[in-house]
This record gives structure tokens, sequence and C-alpha cells, in this order.
């Protein structure tokens, strides 16, 4: 089948089979990596990617269904030409939220559309956003602490 | 003048982050090759079976299908996988190893056992076609409970055996049945632990390339030892060990099981692409991790405590059956883990150790986070509570009243360790890390007014506190080569595999700290045998000891080559010579003074003479071996809260205090002790792999088994506090494990004393809200 795709902010235009994962469409066919892929049944959460901005599990959809939509990856976070972070992943860097980072693409798209629905969440709103991906590194301890790194770095409307 | 900066110790931030963070590291199933052709196994779906014919013929003949192997298509190739540690001489000491195989042949020993493998065009195809593929197999009784499986007339896992004995070992200290015959109480249980997956986010996955004009093989693995891989298939491919290079590039999380070596499809891939010469990947999905991916946890112990009527412990006696799975490739390292961490931090004059290994139609057990560590914590700690009880004793008294003082050390246990040294322990302070867990969690203020207080108000809630330590670090060695660009940037290269733990960062402080550059400088390589091909692996907490110890002492060389030489430079003695800032300064004259760079491009002069008896450039090597593992310890305490309608367990407080000696970053290691409490209470409260009679796995997705989330783990209080090591240089020991392997026990006890309810007595993990419930509904 015919799908065209926006991804990152680039046109892509591909033929597929129609039964082709999504997150095997962007890892494999468009050599877009970041985005892990952990249990292929839409638990682990590594997968989630942005589709016309909002956070889904790459797994759990075919690849045809995001024919004429917008797809974000981790690395389009990032311009990918110069070192610089998004400031969610400065966050976590400076809050040790990560280990092995193979959950870690799929935690941060989670985040974006979370964060930027409710840009000063207390920690229980916080955990409950993170309560679909999983990381079996890091206790979530400091990914908690990422996040309100990164609201506490953000302009409030209160200060 | 740059003053030299103080890096081991200090919260530096992670050198490995930039890349994880955006997308760009590279883990296995990222690698892309030319023409890559992909596997998949077909597995037994007979936890046992007799293996009478594989018809492949159909999937043969699907397009896209390229090959289709069986164990008769490998040849000479099909032989049983190595026995990685032989078992420490123990007298009298019964063990049967029998390994692996890489395809079955006549048998079919658990779920999950592969029995073809299809190379096709697509990951998708070749899953097409395992449907293609016919199976003739006759089942037979399924081994599967420990005691039914040692019964006389039970079903063989391994029939040229007498019985499904794996092992059997006896260890011993003092004179326990004296000890017993003179104790005032004497405290006897039955304990159970079960099974759980270490369920690492990113699968197993391997790709191999074979390239004929090189004549060299590169093999992607998400080993945690890929040095050790890399010999092995050297020798079973028939290859010099430089033709082959093993890559571990970023692994997404290891936990234990990635060391098991080897597995099927570790041995099958390189041949297969090396048959076909196309590269070939295989990546293992979610639900082969269940079943193909190395587990533990079963054992079942009868255990009892002889204590004075002062609550001093006269002795134990325990003995236990150790689920190994079908084969035992990994030797007797979890069960004999567990007979050694059961001392703990005690002082226990008389021991008895007896275990029986049992083979059964499960999953293969190997180290899985805490190695067998959990099972012994938790068999001392929970007899200890059994024994406050009973003599009226305070929890946190008993404890502190055996608890091993400074002056014993080194503590020679008398028993021999995973490593087959003697179990020795070679500093500790406990006492004073017990008081701080108490006051961190206020245990005095709890017990006396705010539990009878919540309590009157109908509150079930609890405390729990347990000690526990970890034997880490053990030999035999690792490596590093530490090298001083002309750029004055620095590469560090080392054997052992990286899974989050921060090598990249904590090798780098520690080079740092010696010569006196930024962290950032300081460019670290792990797991590519093409950049250092000496060394073991990644496991028993043993990085930032051992392959740490190796990257200081490669350091502490380049520094005395870089003094030497900027000493003939700058004409000043080497005492009076400081490195900061990535220059070598005369001291007191900061303006006088040479970068590392420049020194290193005069170490490698194009013209002129490097000088008699020097080697060209600013590098060495060296190694690090330690006569026998340094022993961690710490103390965790826990508030608890149970609904007793739902037997929901809420935790209000989580805290640790952790000693593993001179810690080198402590943002890292409060990392480490996080991710393994958050480990520690899915085994407690939340995992459990559910075999039924027929050996078949209930629960084998992430929607049945549960791994903690966000919202089911705490917030960890941790302290640090650091007694170091003597046995290298930094003083440092382990700490990967340590989080993981009291929480069984500090849950048991902290749940049981929220219940309040002298019936119930909680002697086994995992929990659930359902078991305890039916504990409580028992008691009732």
């Amino acid at each position: 089948m015919r799908l065209v795709v926006t991804v990152n902010g680039a046109r892509h235009e591909r033929a597929v089979e129609p039964r082709l994962l999504l997150s095997d469409f962007l890892r494999h066919e468009l050599g877009l990596t970041g985005t892990h892929v952990g249990c292929e049944h839409g638990v682990c959460g590594a997968c989630t990617v942005l589709v016309d901005g909002e956070a889904v599990r790459s797994c759990l959809m075919f690849a045809v269904q995001a024919d004429r939509h917008d797809v974000t990856t981790v690395e389009g976070l990032t311009d990918g030409t110069s070192d610089a972070l998004h400031p969610l992943q400065t966050a976590f860097r400076e809050a040790h939220g990560l280990q092995c980072g193979f959950c870690t693409p799929g935690v941060l798209m989670t985040l974006v559309p979370f964060l930027r629905d409710q840009p000063h969440p207390d920690e229980r709103a916080i955990r409950e956003a993170l309560s679909g991906n999983l990381c079996r590194c890091t206790g979530y301890q400091n990914i908690v602490a990422a996040v309100r790194l990164a609201c506490d770095a953000a302009p409030s409307p209160d200060r | 003048m740059t003053p030299p900066r103080r890096q081991i110790g200090e919260r530096v931030r992670r050198n490995e982050d930039a890349r994880l963070l955006t997308g760009r590291a590279l883990f296995v199933d990222d690698v892309r090759l030319e023409g890559m052709l992909h596997v998949a196994l077909l597995r037994s779906q007979h936890a046992h079976a007799r293996l009478l014919g594989v018809d492949v013929s159909a999937a043969r003949r699907r397009p896209g299908v390229v090959a289709v192997y069986t164990a008769a298509d490998l040849g000479d190739y099909w032989r049983p996988g190595p026995l990685l540690v032989p078992p420490p001489p123990i007298a009298d000491l019964v063990f049967n190893a029998c390994t692996q195989v890489p395809l079955a042949k006549d048998k079919l020993r658990h779920v999950g056992e592969p029995i073809a493998l299809v190379v096709a065009e697509s990951r998708y195809v070749a899953e097409d076609a395992l449907d293609d593929i016919v199976v003739e197999a006759q089942p037979l009784p399924a081994v599967v409970d420990l005691e039914a499986a040692l019964a006389p007339g039970a079903a063989r896992v391994h029939e040229h055996l007498p019985s499904n004995v794996a092992a059997h070992a006896v260890q011993r200290k003092g004179d326990y049945a004296r000890a017993r015959a003179r104790a005032h109480t004497v405290i006897q249980r039955r304990f159970r632990y079960d099974r759980g997956a270490a369920a690492a986010i990113e699968n197993r996955a391997v790709v191999a390339q074979w390239d004929p004009r090189a004549a060299e093989l590169t093999v992607w693995d998400t080993t945690q030892a890929p040095i050790p891989i890399r010999n092995g298939l050297a020798q079973l491919l028939g290859l010099l060990e430089s033709q082959v290079r093993v890559v571990a590039p970023f692994v997404g999380g290891g936990f234990g099981p990635k060391i098991m070596m080897f597995y099927p499809e570790e041995v099958l891939v390189p041949w297969v692409a090396r048959a076909l010469g196309r590269p070939v990947k295989w990546c293992e999905d979610r639900q082969e991790n269940f079943f193909a991916t190395t587990q533990e946890r079963g054992q079942i112990h009868d255990a009892e405590l002889a204590v004075a009527q002062d609550g001093k412990i006269l002795g134990v006696r325990d003995v236990f059956l150790h689920d190994t799975g079908a084969y035992d490739p990994y030797g007797l390292t979890v069960p004999i883990n567990s007979q050694c961490t059961l001392l703990g931090q005690y002082d226990i004059p008389s021991y008895e150790s007896e275990f029986t290994a049992v083979f059964t139609n499960k999953t293969i057990v190997t180290p899985v986070r805490g190695a067998g560590r959990q099972h012994g914590v938790f068999v001392i700690e929970r007899l200890l509570d059994f024994a406050a009880k009973q003599l009226g004793l305070d929890r946190a008294e008993i404890r502190r009243r055996n608890l091993l003082r400074p002056d014993q050390f080194p503590v020679n246990n008398e028993i021999l360790f995973q490593d087959s040294a003697p179990l020795t322990y070679d500093s500790g302070d406990y006492e004073p890390a017990l008081d701080e867990a108490l006051k961190a969690i206020d245990y005095q203020r709890f017990v006396r007014e705010e539990q009878p207080r919540l309590r009157a108000a109908g509150r079930h809630v609890g405390i729990g506190v347990v000690c526990y330590v970890e034997g880490t670090g053990i030999g035999p060695y690792e490596g590093a080569r530490v090298t001083v660009e002309p750029s004055g940037r620095v590469r560090l290269a080392t054997g052992v595999g990286t899974q989050g733990q921060g090598h990249f960062t904590v090798f780098a402080q520690i080079v740092a700290e010696v010569l006196g550059v930024d962290v950032a400088q300081v460019h670290v390589i792990t797991g590519d045998t093409r950049e250092f091909h000496w060394g073991t692996g990644t496991f028993a907490s043993r990085g930032a000891v051992v392959a740490g110890s190796a990257c200081h002492a490669a350091a502490s060389a380049v520094r005395d080559k870089i003094l030497g030489l900027a000493s003939r430079e700058l004409q000043t003695a080497p005492p009076d010579l400081v490195l900061a800032g990535g220059r070598v300064q005369v001291r007191g004259a900061p303006e006088n003074g040479i970068t590392l760079g420049a020194l290193a491009l005069k170490a490698n002069p194009l013209r002129g003479a490097v000088r008699p008896g020097t080697e060209p450039g600013l590098e060495a090597t060296a190694y690090f071996g330690p006569d026998r593992g340094s022993t961690a310890s710490g103390v965790h305490a826990m508030l608890v809260e149970v609904d007793p309608e739902t037997a929901q367990v809420q935790i209000k407080r989580y805290v640790v205090v952790h000693d593993c000696g001179r810690v080198i970053n402590p943002m890292i290691v409060e990392g480490q002790i996080q991710g393994g409490v958050a480990h520690g209470i899915g085994n407690a409260f939340y995992e459990q792999l559910v075999y039924d009679e027929e050996g078949q796995l209930l629960n084998a997705s992430l929607m049945d088994y549960l791994l903690p989330t966000a919202t089911d783990v705490p917030n960890i209080e941790t302290t640090h506090r650091e007694t170091p090591s003597p046995l290298n240089p930094m003083g440092v020991k382990g700490v990967g494990e340590a989080g993981a392997i009291p929480t069984g026990a500090l849950f048991a006890q902290a749940v049981e004393d929220a219940l309040g309810d002298p019936r119930v007595e909680i002697c086994e993990i995992p929990l659930s809200p359902s078991r305890l419930f039916d504990l409580m509904a028992a008691a009732r």
C-alpha cells in the first residue's frame, strides 16, 4: 500500500505491506532507530511517538494508519545537527533520569504532550502520566525528579 | 593555576546521556547491514516431550525463506554449551552438568526451547514460515514441583541421570548440633521464594556478519560478557580469536540473564551468517523473552535458628531445594550465594547448610539481580523476626545484639563463596548503619506512639527493618587501556560490557582524577573486543570494583609516563609537577607548563629517537584481579499500610542506608539502589512467573506479568556510609544488585507487622494482594 507520512517535518512516500507496524516502519524503513521496541503489545511504552502531537504506541499502529498524518520521534526533539538538547532532555541528564536509556525515548515522547497540556503538574500527576511507561533501571524516582526539574525551568505563569 | 580537581566522589552527570537521550545510541537491533537476513525460531510448546520428527519442507518452499535448519542440519557444530562456572571444591559435592543445546535433537525439556531456525528476507516472513513447520512430539509428564521432582518414580528431565538431582552440597561452620542442644529457643519454619523475570526492557538480540575478504566475523550481541563470547565463538567456529569481533554496544538493561553463555541464538546466528555469506539478525520478542531468557528464584527452605534467651544466635541450620530449570550451565552460583548470604551481618558461630539443586521442565535458571542472595537474607531475617516475637524482644534489638563488631574484621565465615574463595568479609561497620536507618525512619517513635495511635483508629500500619550483606566485586580480573591523544583527550578502553550502570562516566571519573583532566574529556569504550580483548564481563556487582580498579591502575601508569616526559621537558623533578586542567605545571609556577596533548605528540615523534627503555605514546594497559570479593552492606527500613479489605499494600516510606565502600559517584550509586529496590518491590508484590502443572507459563506477557510502574514505587531515601574495602586501591565495593536483595524480607516483615495478627505469618515471596488476602482469610 502507498503511504505518505510526515516524520519529524520531512515528507516520506513509500509502498509498504499493510501489516507493517509503524514502529518497524520508523526503525527499519526510515532508519529512525531512536524509537525502541520493548514488548510489541502496547504495555512497555518504549515505542511511544507523537502522531499529530499526541503520544501513541507505534507498535500498536500499522504504518498505513499513519497515512497523511504527522509523526514525531525522539530524533525530532532536537535539530539533529548540534549537540543542543531539548529542555526535557537536559533535565533528564541533570537529574540522572535514565540509566540504560532504552525506555527513555518513549518516556520523553509521553512527557512532551503531557507537559504541553499540564505545564506544572504535581508529583502524583507526573507519576500517573508515567505509569504507562515501564522502566526497569531507575525505579522512576529520578524520572520524576527530571520532570520536576524541567517544570521548574519552564516559565511559570505564577511567577 | 588550575588546582587539581577532585572527581571521585562527585555527582558528575553522565557522559553517555546525550547519545541516549537523542536516540543516537546504538543498540543491537539498530544495526542495519546491506543484504541482512532475519531469523525466527520455532520453539517447543511442550515442557517435556520426546521429539520424534521435525518437517521443515513446507517452510523451505515459502517465498522469501532463505534457509531452515534443525539440529540435524548443524552436523558437528551441534554440541551442548560450556559449563560457565565450575562448582567450588566443596567436600562430597555432587554436581551433574547438563548444559543447553543449540537446537533440540531428541527431547524437549522446557517450553520455549528452540527446535528449528528459519532465515528469511524479513522477520515477518520468517515468522510466517514458523507456521509451516510440523513438529511430531510425544508429551512426557512435566517435572514442575521441586519436591515432586525428587519423589521416586518421577519423570526425569535428563534420562541418563538416576534422578532430577542437579547438585547436592553441604557446607558447615562450627558444631550446629551442639548449639541446638544448648539453645533456649529453636525457631523452625519453611520458606518459599518463587520465580520472577529479569525483564530488561530491551530483549536479547544478535547480529552477525561474515566478511569473506577480511576473513572476519563481527557479532553485535546484547551480552554482558562480550570477551568470553568472542573466545568461545572463535573456538566453536575454528577461527582465531582475532578473527572474531564481538561488540556489546549500548545494552538496554542486563540484570544477569544477558550473561548466560551461550544462548542457542548466540551460537546459531554467527554460524548461519557464515554459512550463508550474508549478515543475519535475530531479535527476541517479549514472548520469547519470557520462555527463552533465563530466570531465577525458585527455592524452598526448611530452616531453623537456635538462640539463647537474650536473642544471641547460637546457630542456624538450613536445608533447601533450588530450582535450576532444564539445564545448569551456570553451575552453583545461585544456590551458593543463597547459602553464603544467609550469614548476613551477624555473628553466627555455627551453621549447617545443605542444598539440593533440582532439574525441572522450566526455563533455565541463572543469576538475576541479587542472584540467590535474596533467599539467604529472607531466611535469616524472617527467623530473627520470629525469634524476637517468641522471646519478647524488639526486632531492631535482636539484630543489634547479633551484629558483627568492627574489631572482628576481616571475618572468616569458614565456607566457600561462589568464586571458590573462602567467604571472608573484608570490612564493615554495621551498628552505626542500623542506628542511622532507625533514626531516619523514626523507628522508636513509630513503634511507641504512631503505630498504637493509628491502630486504635483502625489503620493497619507496619514497620520493617532488615540488614543484609552483598558479596561483590569478585575476580578473576579486568583490564583497561588509557591513552592520551594529541588532542589532549583521553581514550579509555575496557573489556566489560555496560547496561546502564554509568561506566562511561564512572570510569572516566577515575581516569580524570588521576590525570587531572575534565571527565568529559575522557572517552570511554566498553564492550568491543577489537578495542580491548582481555577480561570477563559485567556481573556480580563487579564493574566499579574490578574494571574500575584496572582503570585506576592504567591511568596511574600513564600518569607516571606523563610525569617522566614532562620532567625532562620542563627540567623539573616529578614531585614538583602538578597535573591539572589537562596540563602539567610546575608547582608554584603555573605559567611554566605543557598540555597533555603536546606531551602526547612529543611521546610519539616522527623524527629523532625515543629514549631507550621507554615506549612511544602516553599509553598504558593494566589489570586488576582481587584475591576475593569485597562485602558491601546495608539496612533497609519501610513503613507500610495495608488495606484489609483489598489486601493492597501502600509503601509510605522507604529508607536505605548503604555502604559500598568509597563512593565514586553518589548520583549513580543512588540510581542503582533505587532501581534495585524497585526490582525488589516487583519481586515482593507484583511479579511471579506462574507455571501450571504441565510446565506451561501462564503469564508470558507484560499484560499478565506485572512490572512495577511509576505509581507503585515510592521515593527511596538513601544515605551513604563509606567503609573502604582494603582489597583495592580506591576502597570501593559493588552496588549493582544491592537494592534488590533485602526487599522481600523487608516487605514480609512490614506487612506482617501491619496486619498485627499473630496468626498471620509471611514465609513466602512473592506476595500479591490476592495471596495476602488468602493468608489473612486462612488465619481467620
